[in-house]
């Protein structure tokens, strides 16, 4: 069960041009748990989860995921532990085929073929998208590119799920067919974003992020209804939770 | 703009083409790629005063795409595309090469003229075999199948990328473009100053791409090497393809059927 914990501790960290992104992050996320990470536009999010998965090493203070601290030894481990979504599906999908795409990972991994062909239905089979196996991916819709994008992350079998901006892009029927895939999966999760409703849909904690520093960490009902802390975060109520522009009438709370 | 943006979905179309089922289809790639290799070998070994001699290599190409249902039309508009460019390389020949080599009637056929015609036609046979063989192969196959005949991975994994994001810089630039064109009215905006730095400004684009894509490789335990799912055994049709496509291949470089038609044709008028 620990492998699936992830903890900060006073992250910084400095970007080469001396442009400070992150001033001292600490927080424990436990097994299980589905959080926002959101935050105004150069919060510090998008630099928070590089960290996350290794790309960046820490400057001062420390990352661990699971049992172990994130370093170079470990990396490959936390790697196959973090499964990590990226904002912009073309990035992700770098392989002129689906399949072979979703294989990518399993293969590296150093599986025997039958798994990895296993491994890759299931896991296209998961996210709803067996039969784009063999199309290329830039003939994809953007909301089939984001669940293949998934697809070959689940490939991986991670214990937490780590997604930046999973619904941007997307039109409401495919980005509602998104929240109810994720809302399945019992990974620990960590999803960075500005849909405010999707968060109300999704997590249980969320943690603010503001000029580098955790502004607030406490449970979504908590924060999704402090308008002050919000308004000073760069963020707002969601829509379902606002007053009707129709009717006029405020929603409780 | 648009129509570069267009030809490159064209492009895409290969990949349509490429999932048919005929014989063709279901010949091993690594098979395919090196008949094809082997039939730009010979055809480009032929003297370039000896146009004729490469006639009868047509067969290779027409009954690639006749077996594997790939359109004629596509594959020649395609050979149009890239025409110019071998025209510019073909062209000065008739003009600095004047021998005299051959008359028709009061006609002089200078020697510049034949290699012209030689150069094109031999343009037109390995390109055609090319397409051809990406067309009923998929560009994917052919990587993985040059990396199975021990292409070093740096040339094949580059290739695949190339094939992969060539789309995704394709519209990149076409969206650029039609932003400048919007903006720019008339002849204004349109100059060559504003293409030097949207140029910079893709290159700028592509690197942080290039970087993000690197990332997402990184985090699915990318080592520098792309490891294809085994690749089947041959059977004994992919053998004979080769031998056959090879045999053929070997005779019409050894003999010239053409001049032995023309005689024949001759005695018989």
């Amino acid at each position: 069960m620990s492998h699936h914990i992830v903890e900060v501790k006073d992250l910084a960290y400095q970007y080469p041009d001396g442009t400070p992104a992150l001033n001292g992050v600490s927080f424990r996320i436990t097994h299980g748990e589905s959080v926002a990470l959101v935050g105004a536009n150069g919060a510090g999010k998008s630099t928070l989860l590089l960290h996350l998965n290794g790309f960046l090493t820490p400057q001062t203070g420390s990352v661990r995921i699971g049992d172990m601290p994130l370093t170079k030894k470990t990396l490959k481990h936390v790697r196959q532990t973090v499964g990590m979504v990226f904002q912009d599906p073309d990035d992700q999908l770098f392989l002129p085929r689906v399949f072979d795409d979703v294989a990518f990972g399993p293969t590296n991994l150093g599986l025997p073929p039958d798994e990895v062909k296993q491994r890759v239905i299931s896991a296209l089979e998961l996210v709803g998208g067996a039969h784009l196996q063999d199309r290329p991916p830039y003939r994809l819709s953007a909301g089939e590119k984001r669940a293949v994008s998934i697809a070959t992350v689940l490939a991986m079998s991670p214990s937490i799920l780590v997604m930046d901006e999973p619904t941007s892009n997307l039109d409401p029927k495919a980005r509602r067919q998104l929240i109810h895939l994720l809302s399945k999966f019992e990974h620990t999760k960590i999803i960075a974003t500005h849909d405010m409703d999707m968060v109300l849909d999704l997590c249980t904690r969320a943690i603010v992020l503001r000029k580098g520093v955790v502004a607030a960490d406490g449970t979504v009902r908590d924060i999704l209804n402090d308008r002050d802390l919000l308004d000073k975060s760069g963020l707002e109520k969601p829509l379902c939770l606002q007053g009707c522009p129709i009717c006029g009438a405020m929603a409780a709370g | 703009m648009g129509s570069i943006g267009s030809s490159f979905f064209d492009i895409g179309h290969l990949d349509v083409l490429s999932s048919k089922q005929t014989p063709v289809h279901r010949v091993d790639p690594r098979v395919k790629v090196f008949t094809t290799l082997l039939f730009i070998i010979v055809v480009v070994s032929f003297d370039k005063y000896d146009p004729a001699r490469l006639m009868p290599f047509v067969v290779y190409p027409v009954a690639i795409m006749a077996i594997g249902r790939i359109p004629f039309a596509y594959i020649l508009k395609k050979l149009l595309i890239a025409s110019p460019f071998v025209l510019f390389v073909a062209v000065f020949n008739p003009l600095l090469d004047r021998n005299p080599v051959m008359e028709l009637g009061a006609f002089h056929i200078s020697g510049g003229f034949i290699s012209f015609t030689s150069i094109m036609v031999k343009y037109v046979l390995t390109v055609s075999a090319g397409l051809a063989l990406i067309a009923c192969t998929g560009f994917d196959a052919i990587c993985s199948a040059l990396a199975g005949m021990g292409v070093p991975a740096v040339f094949t994994i580059q290739l695949l990328f190339v094939y992969r994001y060539i789309f995704v810089l394709g519209e990149e630039a076409a969206r650029m473009a039609r932003a400048r064109a919007l903006r720019s009215f008339g002849d204004k905006g349109m100059g060559i100053g504003v293409y030097g730095s949207m140029l910079g400004q893709l290159l700028f684009r592509t690197m942080d791409r290039a970087q993000r894509i690197h990332l997402a490789m990184m985090c699915r335990g990318f080592d520098g090497e792309i490891r294809y799912i085994a690749t089947p055994r041959m059977r004994w049709s992919d053998w004979m393809f080769l031998a056959g496509w090879g045999g053929l291949f070997a005779l019409l470089r050894l003999y010239d059927f053409p001049a032995w038609l023309g005689r024949g044709l001759g005695r018989l008028i």
